[in-house]
């Protein structure tokens, strides 16, 4: 849900990324972070376990810069991809604005892949929400990796409705921000369509 | 887009006042009044050590956790939540089952004092809150979307 304040001319939305466990969702807000100007974001915070697995979520706030004097903020999240964790991926997925799915490109993690975006079209469509009519995109990660599945078959698999998909390796920064671009752009678009 | 906040200048003001007045008649160090979805709405008091985006963020996400905790126990909701630290303590109730209000007060209050002037507080957010609400669904302020071209999207990720 947006947030548009008038009084303060700013425009807040929110982008979440999702995906299976240890697809490089928290890796993308990382790498976002560190190549960010300091004046352009807050704080990031991560509510990890100890040994660094996402346990609620990660949080980066984000300042794209200004449209017609309104300053445009991201809010950007991720969800905990561990399959138990259901309960607090719902949670976040309240109030979202747009959606990128990061999917691991490799073979072995296709099963896991296909779960989590069948748990990320059931957990919207609880809050009312269709996946088709939200501003989405989808992340390939790890296209680095030798084991990674041709696109062809990811796209196919994962991006059946062919919206703006990308390839990543999230830990070189390969592919994020041209994937945070296309979503930020997307919401945007939905917001003035919605006017 | 359903369910946008909007928050208009009079309102604001409106719960900027509502924020100072409980503040002072609490003995509050501060309060933060914070949308559900984790956006910081306004605050009073002493702030400027305070990372309020942080604290938003993380409150919303308390409150959802709370509430995620209730639905399980058949409950509707906890309105209230209060954290005991060595120099301060946090309360934080849900209002209008909108908004967050978190108050921020030391030794200088007292829980019973902040949830008696929260009590006041909370029934005149909720005013506010339904004529923000219902302002926002009649739709006749100028939506700054309908200024937006979409060279003015494309021109914000020009690099």
């Amino acid at each position: 849900m947006s947030f548009i304040n008038y009084s303060s001319r700013e425009i807040n939305c929110k982008i979440v990324y999702y995906g299976p466990g240890l697809c490089g969702k928290t890796t993308n807000l990382q790498y976002i972070y560190n190549k960010t100007n300091p004046e352009a974001k807050g704080k990031m915070i991560s509510l990890a376990t100890e040994t660094e697995r996402t346990l609620f979520f990660d949080f980066l706030p984000l300042s794209l810069g200004e449209i017609r004097g309104f300053r445009t903020r991201f809010h950007l999240y991720t969800v905990p991809g561990q399959v138990f964790y259901d309960a607090s991926r719902k949670l976040i997925l309240k109030g979202v604005d747009g959606v990128v799915f990061v999917g691991d490109s490799q073979v072995e993690r296709m099963e896991a892949n296909i779960e989590s975006l069948d748990n990320l079209r059931t957990n919207l469509a609880e809050q009312g929400y269709d996946l088709d009519k939200l501003p989405y995109c989808v992340q390939f990660n790890k296209r680095d990796l030798p084991n990674s599945a041709p696109l062809e078959e990811l796209t196919e698999v994962l991006n059946p409705t062919k919206v703006p998909q990308f390839e990543a390796v999230a830990t070189k920064g390969v592919g994020v921000f041209d994937t945070l671009k296309a979503v930020a752009k997307l919401v945007l678009t939905e917001l003035k369509r919605g006017s | 887009m359903s369910n946008q906040l909007v928050m208009y200048e009079e309102e604001l003001q409106q719960i900027s006042n509502i924020c100072d007045v409980l503040q002072r008649d609490s003995n509050a160090k501060a309060v933060l009044v914070i949308d559900k979805n984790g956006q910081a709405i306004a605050h009073s008091g002493e702030v400027e050590h305070l990372d309020v985006t942080s604290l938003s963020s993380l409150t919303a996400g308390n409150v959802a956790a709370t509430g995620g905790i209730a639905s399980l126990l058949a409950e509707k909701e906890f309105a209230g939540q209060f954290h005991e630290g060595e120099k301060t303590n946090v309360h934080i109730s849900i209002v209008g089952a909108r908004v967050i209000l978190l108050v921020l007060f030391d030794e200088r209050s007292s829980l019973g004092l902040v949830r008696l002037r929260v009590r006041k507080a909370a029934a005149e957010l909720t005013q506010v809150l339904e004529v923000l609400v219902k302002k926002s669904e009649a739709g006749n302020q100028p939506s700054v979307f309908a200024e937006i071209t979409d060279d003015d999207i494309d021109n914000l990720f020009n690099d």
